[in-house]
């Protein structure tokens, strides 16, 4: 820090509360950021650490507490008054417009005159000067994840901020990307811009952050400065006890082939869409391969194309077992024995305003719950009472609504449901993204469990750290196309961060499931 | 084919163009906030016959014009208050308004039905009009047809030139990005409707006080539904609304094509009534089957409900 | 803001319940209102509109005659609406399935065969289906909005059935009227009361609403609608098929709708004219909407809306008030319905306004 020992705090928060019917997501917050800091709000989801910086940025306005900017006390009414002030936020799903240009989207942020082509000049003054390249006149949707979070930093950044707000900014960005984002960052705080850093990563706040305020349940549970401390002992502060540690267990070799994906080349419809390029790979039974990646290069056209979401033309470039399901309906190809558990939990994986029972109904109905064409709704119950009691869902029983769960228990019920219908592979997209620490080490565990009965599973995911915990292969997905195969235990995260930017060794590619070392 | 006959076929053509051209831009830019309006039929309705009363009382069209757009906006005040600060399904909450208002007018209207309106003398361009041929087609119009082009030119300009416009458009692509980044995205709806309203009115001012001239029920004959399918058309650019209305335009005058034509053809006054509402149905086809377009243009939160955290 | 709605927890049961019956005070109340600012007394009023219609049995009898072709299209609309499929142009499948009904009648005018009155069912709920099918072809081949589509082809059969009945169909002995022949006793629905006109199409009506609650809470495809409605993503996830939704939807609220034609034309009218049906099929979706979309509500819901129609009558009769009036009172309750369901999801507060 760059100012002399007594100096006004930034920003003060002093019991700050906002309570919503079902939770309380903020308990009295005090909150202290000195000028130059880079201050860490810590917490595991649903901590409040985001309903907290919404009240920063007056998105949302508390219910009690004072907000102190450089001294004096203020209210900020929204997020125009914030910027005002001098707060910039970027936000963790981005507040960015697909279809407009990057001098649109910045423009739309900023007072004053409407002079788009003076702005673009800006804009690239900014990028150069804190190495963060991007062309202004490109369409949004058009841009990379990575990509787009440039823009939303270089919004801010040309406001002059003296406090910015990053909401967990890592969890789109490749570990050398982090490594520049890092840069960029100290750089601005050396220059004495105050930055508060929310995330839940421990590893990368003791790296960065001069500061930690840890929440857990809506509450402060204690500060503290990441260097003096251990993870373990941030890790206590977060969640109240020692993180839970997975036990990976040996794979076994050679069980058969269950999922097979051979020369799928698909392009999309959706112009935001990403094509698919020559996907190649193979899950045999009793093992997990995991898909490594940013956001945005596939992911979900490629879940798509193996869910039978998205309809393909050649039979063979996905097989279950042997069978060729290219052209088969995802209710066909659920009948061969593949379960999914989609990424977006309320509204693809439940349907949020239905009860658990006939939640169970949308994937699992053909475990006896029809009757000629009619619905056994007491068959269904008691699956989902099996469901409910077996994967630990907290919830008001098997008449609630998909809704009203947490996510974590949401999920645990989503992921119970698929591996309570015994399927012989079994896909997951992000399995434990936005899940608490609890939940999500739960969910890990059945996984390898179900590993270990001989189940096939495919886990496409953008956590590096839970990819390694659980998976005996990895591959990568960049641009549309998959990386080779490479056992987990032969590789590391620089080497898998390298290939997520789209640099693998390309000559071995062609086969999906080739040991590349 | 003489020249005067192109000439009134032109002039007939623009006359059925000029309504549709004013409530389809009114609804691209309530569809360009990400609201779908689907009363304009309604809406249109009660213009009308708002226009028509006040022009039969006081004797004075553009009084009749401004009440037609003053009824409008009240109309579309109601749908706001209904899809907007309550939440309601848009869809269910534009029928409602489109049944109301075709109600409303009929009920309204019901005392005019018998009333005639003295036809209003068109407002000749200087110079312009002698060009031959086109002169008196294009430009011994009424005024409100001139209002529709001055209009299609503000409209294209405020959407792509100006800053208002562009925040306009990031609230159709997404809402929740516009708030949170401070833009009180009921508020900018809520005056995107009221627009679309008032140019509902207007257009169905136009139908009453100058195309027909005069008041029956269900004079406005599905040109608010047209309407809104010119905004698929025309893939929500201003430009296209104004070709997709001349076309519609067109359609709607066939009979006289085909009178003045000469033609023995017996053809039946119910087919080529037809003819407007069938083409409706083609276009959509031949627009929406590319998924892609729709995609690209259409704002990406069309009919979906926002509710501010707060 | 002075209002703020803050979500509930879980929707209320009760609201679900009492929404409609608040819509339909308050639109008795607005009524009031109308009356008054039109000169005339409330209680009188509300006395024409609302209670002479059913004074006598004959006005019952009349209530339930209207309600039937509401029932039959609102529970068909119902279907499509629960999976979002909006179909609006129940009134020209309406126009339609009287149509190809009424051409059986025509074609074999005086058969004496008990096969006629069941065939031209069949035919009306066919020709109401071909009508349905057009926008569920072009939306699930072509992407087209069913809205639209749907509703441009109820003025085309506004106009097919004037073009009929002023042309080949038109009676040659009706002194130019534009209508057809009358249709013959076995062509005609069975009366269920003698000196009333309420016609055996109230069975198929009200079996429709049992044939239809059954389909929607207990079997498997109406699941699968319902999912369809409520997310689209789900749906899909789940692999339920998106265009069989669609053309289930369509299918059914035309089927229903045609049907509804036949009980006008085969029912109190007995001929085609040009004035088959005074709004039916839009008229339907309100009660659909008021109904909850569900077969027992839109039972209520179409009496109701019968109602509306008689007072609409009366209204004419004795307050010399026009009878669009009912399509006012129609509206209304509509927007009022969307207006109080707001509660179901949402707790409203009032808030002061917060000084800075």
């Amino acid at each position: 820090m760059q100012t002399q020992a007594p100096a006004t705090p930034r920003l003060l928060i002093k019991g700050a509360r906002k309570a919503y019917p079902a939770v309380v997501a903020n308990d009295g917050i005090d909150l202290t950021v000195m000028p130059g800091e880079i201050h860490a709000v810590l917490g595991e989801n649903g901590a409040g650490k985001s309903t907290l910086m919404k009240i920063i940025y007056g998105v949302i306005r508390p219910d009690e507490g004072e907000l102190h900017w450089e001294g004096l006390r203020v209210s900020v009414a929204n997020p125009a008054q914030a910027r005002a002030l001098g707060i910039g936020m970027v936000f963790q799903h981005f507040s960015l417009f697909e279809t407009l240009t990057v001098v649109q989207n910045v423009a739309l942020a900023l007072p004053g005159k409407f002079d788009l082509a003076s702005l673009a000049t800006r804009i690239e003054e900014v990028s150069e000067r804190y190495g963060l390249p991007v062309d202004p006149r490109r369409l949004v949707h058009a841009l990379s994840v990575g990509e787009r979070q440039r823009v939303e930093i270089i919004r801010c950044l040309l406001q002059n901020p003296k406090l910015l707000i990053l909401d967990e900014p890592t969890s789109v960005l490749t570990p050398q990307a982090v490594r520049k984002l890092f840069e960029t960052l100290r750089q601005l705080a050396a220059e004495g811009c105050s930055i508060l850093y929310i995330s839940h990563k421990l590893d990368e706040i003791q790296e960065l952050c001069h500061t930690a305020t840890v929440l857990r349940g809506g509450k402060v549970t204690g500060t503290c400065t990441p260097s003096l401390e251990t993870p373990q002992t941030m890790a206590r502060m977060m969640i109240g006890e020692d993180l839970p540690v997975c036990h990976h267990g040996e794979p076994e070799d050679g069980g058969e082939v269950r999922l097979r994906i051979e020369g799928l080349s698909h392009a999309t419809e959706d112009p935001f869409g990403t094509h698919l390029k020559n996907i190649n790979l193979t899950v045999r039974s009793g093992e997990i391969l995991g898909i490594a990646g940013v956001s945005g290069n596939g992911q979900q056209e490629l879940l798509k194309a193996i869910s039978g979401e998205e309809p393909l033309t050649d039979r063979r470039a996905i097989q279950i077992c042997g069978v060729p399901v290219g052209r088969l309906s995802p209710a066909g190809r659920r009948s061969l024995g593949m379960c999914f558990v989609p990424e977006e939990r309320l509204g693809r994986g439940a349907v949020p305003r239905l009860t658990l029972t006939e939640n169970i109904l949308l994937t699992a109905y053909r475990k006896g719950m029809l009757f000629a064409g009619l619905i056994r709704f007491g068959v269904a119950k008691r699956f989902a009472e099996d469901c409910i009691a077996r994967f630990d869902v907290k919830c008001g029983g098997a008449g609630s609504e998909a809704k009203s769960l947490s996510g974590g228990n949401l999920q645990k019920f989503i992921v119970g449901r698929e591996i309570m219908q015994n399927p012989k592979v079994l896909v997951l997209a992000q399995p434990t993204w936005g899940v608490d620490v609890g939940a999500a080490s739960f969910i890990r565990r059945s996984l390898l469990e179900l590993r270990n009965s001989g189940t096939a599973i495919l886990v496409i995911s953008e956590e590096l750290d839970e990819l390694f915990e659980i998976c005996d292969r990895l591959t990568v997905i960049a641009k549309g196309s998959l990386s080779p195969t490479i056992v987990t235990s032969e590789t590391g995260v620089e080497e898998i961060g390298i290939w997520m930017s789209g640099l693998w060794p390309s000559s071995e590619a062609s086969e999906g499931d080739s040991h590349v070392a | 084919m003489d020249l005067s006959f192109f000439t009134s076929i032109l002039f007939a053509t623009i006359v059925a163009g000029t309504p549709l051209i004013i409530v389809a831009l009114g609804e691209l830019v309530t569809e360009k906030s990400g609201v779908l309006n689907l009363g304009a039929e309604g809406t249109m309705s009660v213009g009308a016959v708002a226009a028509f009363a006040v022009a039969h009382h006081t004797g004075n069209p553009a009084l009749g014009i401004l009440a037609g757009m003053a009824a409008g906006m009240l109309m579309s005040l109601i749908f706001a208050f209904s899809a907007l600060t309550l939440v309601a399904n848009q869809v269910a909450s534009g029928l409602a308004l489109s049944i109301f208002g075709i109600g409303l007018a009929a009920f309204v209207g019901k005392p005019y039905e018998s009333v005639a309106l003295a036809s209003v003398v068109p407002l000749k361009i200087p110079l312009l009009h002698r060009i031959p041929v086109i002169g008196p087609a294009f430009f011994e119009q009424q005024a409100l047809v001139y209002f529709s082009w001055v209009m299609l030119a503000a409209v294209a300009w405020f959407l792509y030139r100006s800053r208002a416009g562009l925040i306009l458009r990031a609230v159709g692509e997404s809402p929740v990005a516009a708030h949170s980044i401070g833009y009180k995205v009921v508020r900018i709806r809520y005056q995107a409707v009221l627009f679309g309203g008032a140019m509902a009115g207007i257009g169905g001012a136009f139908l009453s006080v100058f195309y027909t001239p005069m008041w029956v029920e269900g004079m406005v004959a599905g040109r608010g539904w047209i309407a809104l399918a010119l905004v698929v058309f025309a893939t929500w650019r201003p430009l296209r609304v104004m070709v997709g209305a001349y076309l519609f335009g067109g359609c709607m005058v066939t009979q006289m094509f085909v009178q003045g034509s000469g033609m023995k053809i017996n053809i039946p006054a119910q087919f080529l009534s037809a003819l407007p509402y069938a083409a409706t149905v083609l276009v959509l086809v031949l627009i929406s089957r590319n998924r892609g377009t729709i995609r690209l243009n259409s704002p990406a939160s069309l009919g979906q409900p926002f509710l501010p955290d707060a | 803001m002075w209002l703020r709605f803050e979500p509930r927890a879980e929707p209320s049961r009760l609201m679900r319940y009492l929404s409609p019956i608040i819509a339909v005070a308050l639109m008795l109340a607005s009524g009031m209102v109308l009356f008054m600012l039109l000169g005339k007394s409330p209680m009188e009023g509300f006395k024409v509109f609302f209670l002479n219609p059913l004074k006598d049995s004959y006005g019952v009898a009349e209530l339930f005659l209207k309600a039937t072709p509401l029932m039959l299209c609102a529970v068909g609309l119902a279907v499509g609406f629960r999976a979002n499929v909006w179909n609006i142009g129940a009134e020209g499948q309406l126009l339609v399935g009287a149509l190809a009904g009424g051409w059986l009648a025509l074609h074999f005018e005086g058969s004496n065969s008990p096969l006629l009155l069941p065939g031209m069912i069949v035919a009306g709920a066919l020709g109401g289906m071909l009508w349905a099918s057009i926008p569920a072809l072009l939306r699930t081949r072509f992407n087209a909005n069913e809205i639209l589509t749907s509703l441009m082809l109820v003025y085309i059969a506004e106009l097919m059935v004037s073009w009929l009945v002023h042309g080949p169909w038109k009676d040659p002995d009706g002194f130019n009227f534009p209508q057809t022949k009358l249709f013959t006793a076995k062509a005609l629905l069975p009366v269920l009361m003698p000196g009333t006109r309420v016609n055996a199409a109230l069975f198929i009506a009200i079996a429709a609403l049992i044939a239809g609650w059954v389909f929607m809470n207990r079997s498997f495809m109406g699941y699968q609608m319902k999912v369809a409605g409520q997310a689209e993503h789900a749906s899909r996830y789940a692999g339920f098929s998106a265009k069989r939704s669609v053309w289930l939807g369509m299918l059914v609220g035309g089927g229903m709708a045609g049907i509804a034609g036949i009980s006008e034309v085969a029912g109190p009218i007995g001929q085609i004219t040009e004035h088959i049906s005074p709004g039916y099929g839009f008229a339907a979706m309100i009660v659909a909407f008021v109904g909850r979309l569900s077969p027992v509500g839109i039972f209520f819901a179409s009496l109701l809306m019968a109602l509306l129609y008689m007072g609409g009558e009366q209204a004419q009769q004795y307050l010399n008030l026009p009878y669009s009036i009912s399509k006012v009172f129609q509206g209304m309750l509509l927007f009022f319905l969307l207006g109080s369901d707001v509660f179901i999801n949402f707790r409203v507060r009032l808030l002061r306004r917060i000084n800075k």
